[in-house]
This record gives C-alpha cells, structure tokens and sequence, in this order.
C-alpha cells in the first residue's frame, strides 16, 4: 500500500512509473523507489528462500546493510533490493538460497 | 496500567505529574481564560518553546533541561507555542469559551482532519474517550510547519482530562 | 591517485556537519557515502528536533538532511553517492566502489590527508520464534518505508522497545496511516522521551512496560504475535500470553555503532554499553588512535542526530585545525564552542549516562 496522503510529507507527487517482472509477474513501480518499496507496494513480502531450511526472508534493515532482502535482480544474484532502484523492463526473481551461479560478464556482484 | 502511574510507566503523564510541573497554569489562572498549558515533566535538552513566546511567558533559562515555566500573568493564550513544541507538549485551555463548556486546543498531526462544526470523540492522555467534543477551528498556517492545531469545545469538567480526539483507524489516508 | 585533505566518509548528520565545517576552513573535502541520497538517517526523520536554536530545534530532521547538504555543496564539497568506501589502508589510501546500486559498478582508490568515519549505526535484533519471517524487520525500516518510499510495510503494527526509536517511529506508522496495535518494552519502564510516550498514548497505543514479543506467528509472513509479561529477571510469567492480531513486527532494541572502517584501519577500540557497545577510542578533539583518522557521531557512540552534527562540526574543525588550516588558537576557540553545544545536550537524566560514558571513554585513552 502506497501512502498517497500525509500529513507532513503533503499529496505523493506524481512520478513516471517503470514496469518490472517479478517472478514472470507485471509490477507497475514508480520512477526512482527501491525494488523492495515496489515490492511491498505490490504486496509481495517474500524475497528470497534460505538455502538449507527454506525459510522465506523479506526486508529488514531497509539500508543495505543486512542482506536479507536480496533477489535476483536481471540474473544477477544478491541484489540488495532494498537500496537498488527500479528500472523500466529490470526482472526481479525470488532468490532461492545464493541464487544462479554469477553470470561471466556482469557478474560483479 | 493504573491511571496515575506516571509518564515513565504508562507512557503518559499522570494529573499529579502535569500539575506539579513548573509549565502548568494556576486554577486561577485557568478561569481567567486563554492560557498554555505546558505538561513536559521530563528534563530534556529543549527549548523552542521559549523562543515562541513573544511575551516572555515560557522560560527555560539554563540549563537546557530546565522543565519550562510558565508565567501565568504574561501568558496571553496567543497558542503560538503549540506547534512549535518538538514533543507535542503544549496544550491551549480556555475555561471562559461558555457557560458550561472550555474551549481545549491542540497540535493533532494526522490525516484525515475534522472539519469545523463536526463532532468528534475527545479522549484522554491514555487516548480513551472520554465525552463527545466539538470542532471549532482547525489551524494549520505556514508558521506551524505542517503541525495543524485544532481547537474543540468540551465540557468544563472535562478540562482537564481531554488532550486530544480519537485518531482515525487507518487515517483514511492509505492509498493504493 | 588523487589526495584530498579531507574524506569524510557517510552523509549523514556527521558527516555533513564534519565536510562543511572542513571545507569552510579551506580544506578539499570529498564526501562518500553508499546510499544514493545524501543526509543519512535525516531522510526519514520527519519530525520537529529537540535542542536549542544553535541545533536546529523544531526543525525536522528532513529539511535538516536538505540544507546541510545545500551547505556542503556551497562550501565546495566534492560529494560521491553512491559510492562505498571498503578498504582502508596504510597512509589513509582508501578503497571504493562506485555505482554499486546503479549495477554500474567501478572501483579505485583516494589517498587522505585527514579521514573522518561518519558511518553511523545499525539496528539491533531480537531473537524470538518467528522473527525471521517477512513482515519482522527493524523500526528503522519500518521508517525508511513509509517516509521515503512511502509505502507502508503493514497495516496492524506491533513495535518493541520504547526508546525514543520506538516511540517516533510508531508515531509516524499511524502518521503513515497503519495502526499501532501496542508497544512492548521489556524494562518496567518506558526508555524515551516521555513527550513522544504521551504522543503515542494519546493516539490509544497502549504502551506495554513489562511486556515482551514470544513469538510472531505466520507461513510465509508474520500473521499474528504472541505477547508476555516478564518478571525483573525477563522471565516470561506463565498465563499472562495474548495473543495479537497484527501483519508486522517492528524492532526498536537500540543500535550499534557502526564502525568496521575503524576496526579496519586498526583503530583501538573500546566497549561501552551505554553508547552501544565496540566504539572507536577517541579523543577530546575526536581523532581515533590511529593519527589523522577521526570518528564523528553514531559512529563513534550512538546518541541523536542533533549530537551528531555538532560532534561532526567539532570533527571538522579538528581534522582542519590538525591540517595547519586555522590556528591553534582558533581552534581552539571553535572546538570550546561546540563543546559547550555539545555538553547541553548531554544533560539531564536522559543525556547525563551518555556525558559520563564519553568521559570514560577519554579516559581510557589517557590510561592507554
């Protein structure tokens, strides 16, 4: 649920919107937010899947520090998707313990 | 939680702690009309509430964590100090509003506002209603800095229980 | 390899305060941080601050985070986002990626006359069943979501811990437009400010003393929590269970600082409980046992946002002082000042434990 009204920060102002692939799934998600702020706007929780107990994890620490939220973000394991911005046509997966092995080329991370 | 506990044990002040702060006005004061009623009981480093006062009725002095006074006979119920109160702290009571009823203002900083002439729920610190209010004004100018003050008509005996009215459940400001 | 006079490491309240101090004082200053918009914490801190007028009291925390950096940029600061500092090495030579959350990424290295570390804190956990499940995250990224991303993380809100993070943050959730449905604090007594106590209270939350989280229920997500009274001894008192029906778990349990730059570069480091546990040692001027490596704010100690902006500006005069760039005089003069701001903050019974841990903190470097 996004928060549209506030009292402090006044009407959402609006913003070009992005559409992204969340497990083969269309997510609208605005210009500029987090891949887990559109995430969670979208309703979905669950980002990744723990390797040895398959426990769902979601976000945490929200600043990039925990790790928890980590996805595959276009391929590329371990995308801390809660400090990582949208991008028109990125693809989001449910990271299932570390994820695909690291592609050879953009696999920097 | 029993009423009366104290701020550091229930999360809100008890009658006892707000009246015996140096920022709470006299009885006496309190029935000759419009007066801030300052109910920060704690020693914290704060003091804007001094700085708004353009009568010189709030002092803090030094240090910083002296709890603000109020001098009741400077004090002329402008309610320029209760939105720029960091803690939300200070209330405005006027008990010569009429006959039977105080006029009670606060800084309410959530969405959605009443509108004025509506009735509303007036609730206590521990945020439990305690009689049906009306709205009088809902003040929100730029000096305030987004923080609205809103002013409702209570009854006299509820004067000093009533600190605010009933949050809306969800705020009615979520969008999808 | 390009060398700047000073590199302050994190944009924050500290960090800022301690470039802009720098820069004003003819220092080349170069501001890291990780994250894409600068000001730190400040950016979800939407709240009136505390303080005097000399710390910016009654202004929010988000128009603090936006002028400070207005400042830095007219003093001349050179300011890399998203930029992460990972390595620091002899003779202050400091390694970096750049573009990490652009997927950009590229990296380097910036040798430092002067190095401030203003990386701030990171959230304690608590450990219950459940608490692992979507839905259960730190108060801080409850904030980060509703204030920044405006997004809200749950509707029915339990927070634990009643310091003043618990406090505002279950203020701005129902700001937010989510429901509080309690806060628990596991001491007998509330740990904030009692203003933001009475805010939260008066909003119908009941705030809990006494009280802890057993469990969060839940599949593939919190569903519902288990609450419990505790004995002094937190032990949970048997038949005193309720159960919540709640969609999200927020933990408030204190910070810590953090400072694994320091540990890096091998800065001596001290355990104090009271400023949130391994702090760099540091000295009056804020320089770290490493020469030419100070630590400002969090980093160095956890205390508030206010506290940290002064003990960057006295960063920042201290790195410029140690650098020729004012005399030692002046410096002199300009470091009291601070302190005098500094000292007022840490009065009173919620100021005076953290005044007395930082002069212990001197102190045991004197004895080293």
């Amino acid at each position: 649920m996004r928060v549209t009204h506030h009292p402090i920060l006044g009407e959402q102002s609006p913003a070009r919107t992005v559409e992204i692939t969340v497990d083969g799934r269309k997510v609208t998600a605005r210009e500029g937010e987090t891949i887990a702020a559109a995430l969670l706007a979208a309703g979905i929780r669950v980002n990744r899947i723990t390797r040895k107990q398959g426990t769902p994890r979601g976000l945490f620490c929200a600043i990039g520090q925990c790790t928890d939220c980590v996805m595959v973000v276009n391929g590329v394991p371990n995308v801390r998707t809660c400090v990582t911005p949208v991008a028109d046509g990125m693809t989001v997966e449910t990271q299932k313990g570390g994820g695909p092995a690291p592609l050879k080329s953009g696999g920097s991370r | 939680m029993p009423a009366g506990a104290g701020v550091a044990t229930s999360g809100y002040p008890s009658l006892d702690e707000v009246r015996g702060s140096p920022g709470y006005p006299s009885r006496e004061r309190m029935a000759k009309g419009a007066v801030a009623v300052i109910e920060c009981v704690q020693e914290i480093p704060c003091n804007p509430c001094e700085a708004a006062c353009p009568r010189g009725a709030v002092k803090v002095g030094q240090p910083i964590t002296n709890l603000p006074a109020l001098d009741g006979e400077k004090c002329i119920g402008c309610g320029l100090c209760l939105a720029r109160c960091p803690g939300l702290a200070i209330f405005l009571l006027d008990m010569t509003y009429s006959d039977t009823e105080a006029a009670l203002s606060f800084p309410h900083e959530y969405l959605p506002l009443p509108e004025p002439g509506a009735t509303v729920t007036a609730v206590d610190r521990a945020g439990q209603p305690v009689c049906r209010a009306k709205v009088l004004k809902v003040a929100n100018p730029a000096r305030n800095d987004r923080t609205p003050v809103i002013t409702i008509a209570i009854p006299k005996e509820f004067a000093e229980s009533v600190r605010g009215i009933a949050r809306k459940s969800g705020g009615g400001d979520v969008g999808r | 390899m390009k060398t700047y006079d000073v590199v302050v490491i994190g944009a924050g309240p500290a960090g800022l305060a301690a470039s802009i101090e720098a820069a004003r004082r003819g220092c080349g200053v170069l501001l890291v941080d990780s994250n894409l918009k600068p000001g730190g914490q400040l950016i979800k801190q939407i709240h009136k601050f505390f303080g005097s007028r000399e710390h910016r009291a009654g202004t929010r925390g988000i128009d603090i985070a936006r002028d400070l950096y207005r400042e830095a940029l007219d003093a001349g600061v050179t300011v890399w986002l998203d930029t992460s500092v990972y390595g620091i090495f002899a003779g202050n030579v400091l390694a970096y990626a750049r573009g990490l959350l652009e997927m950009k990424p590229s990296g380097g290295a910036v040798k430092a006359d002067r190095v401030v570390l203003a990386t701030g804190a990171s959230e304690n956990a608590v450990n219950f069943p459940g608490w692992t499940l979507p839905g259960v995250m730190g108060a801080g990224a409850a904030q980060t979501m509703i204030n920044v991303e405006r997004v809200l993380p749950g509707k029915r809100v339990l927070m634990i811990g009643s310091g003043n993070v618990g406090l505002i943050v279950s203020y701005q959730l129902m700001q937010a437009g989510a429901d509080v449905v309690a806060l628990v604090e596991g001491l007998p007594r509330v740990g904030g400010y009692g203003v933001h106590s009475a805010k939260i209270s008066r909003a119908g939350v009941p705030i809990l003393t006494a009280h802890t989280v057993s469990r969060a229920f839940g599949d593939t997500a919190v569903e519902g929590a288990e609450i419990v009274r505790v004995d002094p001894s937190w032990k949970p008192v048997a038949g005193t269970e309720q159960r919540l029906d709640i969609d999200t778990i927020c933990i408030a349990t204190g910070l810590r600082p953090y400072a694994k730059l320091a540990m890096l570069a091998g800065c001596r480091m001290v355990h104090s409980p009271i400023l949130g546990g391994w702090v760099p040692f540091h000295d009056r001027s804020l320089q770290t046992s490493v020469p030419g490596i100070f630590v400002a704010g969090d980093a160095g100690g956890v205390e508030e946002a206010s506290t940290a902006m002064e003990e960057g500006r006295l960063a920042g005069v201290s790195a410029a002082a140690s650098l020729g760039k004012v005399s030692a005089a002046e410096a002199r003069a300009q470091r009291e000042e601070v302190e005098a701001r500094l000292a007022s903050l840490r009065m009173g019974p919620f100021g005076k434990p953290r005044h007395d841990a930082k002069e212990a903190l001197h102190k045991a470097g004197e004895c080293a």
